[in-house]
């Protein structure tokens, strides 16, 4: 099934506008379950493709999916619909924080909330790692990244080292 | 030095992380916060830390965090122009891609394939960063992190409980 162009649009408002804690699940949710615009595995896929590339994966991958069913505008009406609501929606959070930020309260929760934020990305990667299951030589490669990350080492000199060696890795698997 | 002058600067370090953003806006911040903490000094370690939780609890791409960070440093026209260039370049790369994508290429699979293992780890080195900069302001950040770190990775849960549950902690112990 093929949505329009205007139901494109909506659909990636809407999804800007509820993904809390990062939209790629709600995405999932919309586009592949109440839709029924993708099945899954071809949404894992345009969601792999997005985050390889450089850039903010949730937006690479409305890309892919807004090029899949209407080209260069459906890329368009995807990334547009994607950013207007939330855009809209943090000019308002970042006056109310220049205003409120300092009070006690608000500190106190902001860095619960910092916290608990620092908790989720340590565990989605955790998550990650271990549902792609990778061979001993894949496992060095994602360590030795998030070694060279914590010391501090540009991420371009980071990236042209290990880029090869994973690619070299997944090469060898691949026969 | 005025806000205008800080635009140039703040578009230029965002094209280039842009570029180098593999694995997407989460994986990108260790090296975010290397450019805009201690390279640019726009803010410290806690305050980064601090705007990428209000860019979680909003709606929205994790990505939101550049536009807070563009605002901090230069007012409403800080946070468009930083969230273009970290958005305009990559997202025509995406496109072309995306045209690549539909002739089923091998070799493109293989690029794939090596390239998530190394965002992966760029990712968990994020998490560890935004920890250290809460538990530098708290350290009872430090439960809370870790407890969350194992409900995460154990539970299929919407981890906007854990935001949830972080801003109560927050607000009785912090």
């Amino acid at each position: 099934m093929t949505p329009s162009r205007t139901q494109l649009f909506l659909a990636y408002l809407r999804i800007g506008l509820t993904g809390f804690g990062g939209v790629n699940a709600w995405a999932r949710q919309l586009l592949v379950e109440k839709k029924g615009w993708l099945t899954d595995q071809q949404y894992a896929e345009a969601l792999g493709v997005g985050q390889v590339l450089p850039g903010p994966n949730a937006l690479n991958c409305a890309i892919n999916v807004g090029t899949r069913f209407h080209g260069a505008a459906g890329a368009a009406l995807a990334a547009i619909g994607l950013f207007a609501g939330p855009m809209a929606v943090l000019l308002g959070v970042a006056s109310l924080y220049d205003r409120y930020g300092q009070i006690p309260l608000v500190r106190a929760v902001l860095t619960g909330i910092a916290a608990a934020a620092a908790g989720m990305v340590l565990g989605t990667a955790i998550k990650m790692a271990i549902k792609l299951r990778p061979t001993a030589m894949l496992l060095a490669t994602g360590l030795l990244a998030l070694l060279l990350a914590l010391l501090r080492v540009p991420l371009p000199l980071v990236l042209l080292g290990l880029a090869p060696l994973g690619i070299w890795a997944a090469h060898r698997t691949a026969r | 030095m005025s806000e205008d002058d800080e635009i140039g600067p703040l578009v230029l370090a965002f094209l280039a992380l842009s570029l180098v953003s593999i694995g997407g806006g989460i994986a990108v911040l260790p090296e975010m916060h290397r450019v805009v903490v201690e390279e640019h000094g726009w803010m410290d370690s806690l305050a980064f830390a601090k705007r990428f939780a209000l860019a979680q609890a909003a709606p929205g791409p994790n990505i939101m965090v550049v536009g807070l960070i563009g605002w901090h440093v230069a007012g409403a026209a800080g946070m468009f122009a930083a969230m273009l260039a970290m958005c305009g370049p990559t997202s025509l790369l995406a496109y072309a891609v995306a045209r690549l994508r539909q002739r089923d290429l091998p070799w493109l699979r293989v690029v794939e394939r090596g390239l998530v293992p190394i965002a992966v780890g760029l990712i968990a080195a994020s998490g560890l960063l935004l920890a250290k900069g809460t538990v530098d302001e708290a350290v009872l950040a430090l439960p809370l992190a870790a407890v969350c770190t194992v409900f995460v990775t154990l539970s299929s849960r919407s981890p906007l409980w854990v935001l949830v549950a972080g801003a109560f902690y927050g607000a009785l112990l912090l």
